[in-house]
């Protein structure tokens, strides 16, 4: 029984997998909790899809496609960002139109070159036919990204909670806005490898709405939405050892699971907690009348026999 | 021209959308005072304050803070500011203690490692404005009034030369208010130059020092007693202020001509006593009518008239 639960860490790729994709979701899992509090959430998805003529760029070039995606990635922002600043247009509308711009730029690059691009890959990704060179790749990045996020988690903070606040005390924003966006990016890169560009989204939202339902603490949040993200991605990859799966499909149904547990479960946002709080106030504000109804009649009853025993 | 802690030199701010905001505005501040900014509405106070913290971006003219550009004396933590409305999100999951918090980063090393000297200077901020007891509330658990006093203790916390406040007064009750006097009279006396825009003007000679009056530019700017005169006033204002007068005749029968001057923007008035509707400030008395004396019934009364409760 337990050999064959051990059964997959006995070949290479998939403790690789493993572990990979877990430190790809922590990753992710840190940066979703601020992209949920900005109104971002869809900020992820756009540039899943931005970096796509990256990727196509960089196999036509020849060169590592990381470096076209990230390249990719950070042109998308800094041109959201532009965009942003010179005209009044919502965040949503600029995304939209941003990302479908560079979306179809890539579809028309595949399109030149259909041979050179494994487009599926890139679309669905899968972290069990990752290269061992991308596996080192991806290290690289989420623990470069892990490292800064952990020195900056609180700049960032106070910029996502109050920019105007941040600029006063001198915090610089512009680049740390900036570095924000290259971590974004380098994430989605990494997460494009293990679920894909479809499911990038998930990895970068769900776990931090999961998280925010929770706690009312903004370190507590980023602990227990990496916890989720980790935990769920190893074992996402893990379990499609034994149901045969896409990996990708596992990690997102798996991290959807466990938002719906707490959406029900949560000790002050989740749906039975509301409940409970709606009920406790209504036998509050009832009790006083309650204890009259129940006071009440023993006490009449004693007065008025008493009463009725002395008249007579 | 540097002996000021603040100086504008023909400071002008054009909006992008061509709001000449503020034109040739010259104003010196020095430390220890208090000043108070009177206009109407679109006066340009806010964009004044913004134009000190480098918000908004000087078409013209210079300013410059303990002799340093803008950013520089914001880098050295010298300017703390409270705005007029806070554009924040308020469902954030931050507590009280953690907003006050972020007033300090600028003291604290890169990582932001709280100090027990931090954790001090929050305490006592939070106590300053009465708000200690709410500290672990998440900051949109609060009332208006309440989260403005937590802007000003995170203001606080920041423990700057200069305080720029903007308009701390609305929405805030008259305790409060009585508090916030107290404490700019505090820093001002430990040589903090403190700058309040206001519309009540009664309040105005109550705690400052000095008062500078702006529409567009700076029209008058001096000590209280002398600058803030009706003349003044009344340039500053236009027809847009409330306006009784009183003279002699109405008020007594004898020779006396000299008349009550009543101006009021939105809430305390401002009196004037004297010769040609008055050149004399009259203070409102400290202890403020709305205290004590208009609270109906008093407690005793109120025992007194439900006697029945024990008869039972
Ligand atoms: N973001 C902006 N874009 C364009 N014009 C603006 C902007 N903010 C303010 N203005 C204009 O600049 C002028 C000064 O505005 P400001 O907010 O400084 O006035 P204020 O004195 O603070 O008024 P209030 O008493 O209402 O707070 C106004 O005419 C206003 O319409
Ligand atoms: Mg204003």
């Amino acid at each position: 029984m337990i050999e064959s639960l051990l059964e997959p860490f006995t070949y290479n790729y998939m403790t690789n997998a493993i572990l990979v994709s877990a430190l790809v979701g922590g990753t992710c899992a840190f940066l979703s909790s601020y992209l949920i509090l900005k109104g971002w959430a869809l900020m992820g998805d756009a540039l899943a899809h931005s970096i796509v003529p990256g990727v196509a760029l960089a196999y036509i070039l020849g060169l590592p496609y990381v470096i076209g995606a990230f390249f990719a990635g950070a042109l998308a922002a800094s041109s959201i960002m532009f965009v942003k600043k010179i005209t009044r247009l919502k965040e949503d509308t600029i995304l939209g139109l941003v990302f479908t711009t560079f979306f179809a730029f890539g579809l028309l690059l595949v399109s030149i070159k259909p041979t050179a691009i494994d487009l599926q890959a890139i679309i669905l990704g899968n972290i069990l036919a990752v290269s061992d060179s991308d596996i080192v790749q991806l290290v690289f990045i989420c623990t470069t990204c892990l490292i800064l996020l952990i020195l900056k988690w609180r700049d960032f903070m106070a910029i996502f909670f109050d920019e105007n606040h941040a600029r006063t005390i001198a915090l610089p924003v512009g680049r740390l806005k900036i570095l924000f966006f290259a971590l974004l990016s380098a994430a989605t890169v990494s997460a494009l490898q293990t679920v894909g560009a479809c499911l990038v989204i998930a990895m970068v939202i769900t776990p931090g709405a999961t998280a925010y339902l929770l706690t009312e603490r903004f370190h507590k949040m980023i602990i227990l939405s990496v916890f989720i993200g980790t935990t769920t991605s190893a074992l996402g990859a893990y379990l499609s050892y034994f149901l045969n799966t896409n990996p990708g499909g596992l990690i997102v149904t798996l991290q959807t699971f466990i938002f719906i547990v707490i959406f029900f479960l949560a000790p002050k946002h989740g749906v039975f907690a509301q409940r409970r709080i709606m009920r406790k106030q209504s036998n509050n504000s009832a009790l006083p009348y309650g204890d009259n109804i129940t006071s009440l009649p023993v006490d009449n009853q004693s007065i008025f026999s008493t009463n009725t025993g002395e008249q007579k | 021209m540097t002996d000021g802690l603040i100086t504008m030199k023909n400071v002008s701010v054009t909006y992008p959308g061509g709001n000449v905001a503020l034109q040739d505005v010259n104003l010196t501040l020095h430390k220890g005072t208090i000043c108070g900014l009177v206009g109407i509405n679109g006066a340009g106070k806010s964009t004044l304050f913004k134009a000190i913290l480098g918000f908004e971006t000087p078409s013209n003219g210079e300013i410059r803070i303990a002799g340093n550009t803008v950013k520089k004396a914001l880098k050295r933590n010298i300017v703390a500011y409270v705005p007029q409305t806070e554009d924040i999100d308020w469902d954030f999951p931050i507590l009280v203690e953690d907003v006050v918090m972020t007033g300090r980063y600028g003291h604290m090393g890169v990582l932001r490692l709280a100090k027990t000297k931090d954790k001090m200077a929050v305490n006592e901020a939070l106590e300053r404005v009465d708000m200690l007891s709410y500290r672990k509330r998440q900051i949109g658990e609060l009332s208006g009034g309440q989260k403005k006093r937590v802007f000003v203790a995170r203001a606080l916390a920041q423990s700057a030369q200069i305080m720029l406040l903007d308009e701390p007064f609305t929405g805030i009750d008259i305790k409060t208010e009585e508090s916030l006097i107290t404490l700019f009279r505090d820093l001002s006396a430990n040589g903090t130059l403190v700058f309040v825009s206001t519309h009540n003007l009664g309040s105005v000679p109550r705690f400052c020092d000095e008062v500078a009056l702006l529409n567009r530019t700076i029209l008058a700017h001096g000590p209280v007693e002398t600058t803030y005169s009706q003349n003044n006033l009344i340039k500053t204002f236009g027809g847009k202020l409330r306006h009784h007068q009183l003279f002699g005749h109405v008020l007594h029968d004898d020779a006396d001509t000299r008349g009550v001057t009543v101006l009021t923007d939105c809430e305390r008035p401002l009196v004037l006593y004297g010769e040609q509707g008055g050149q004399k400030i009259v203070r409102m008395p400290e202890q403020d009518t709305s205290h004590e004396s208009e609270s109906p019934p008093t407690p005793q009364e109120d025992k007194e008239e439900k006697p029945t409760e024990g008869g039972f």
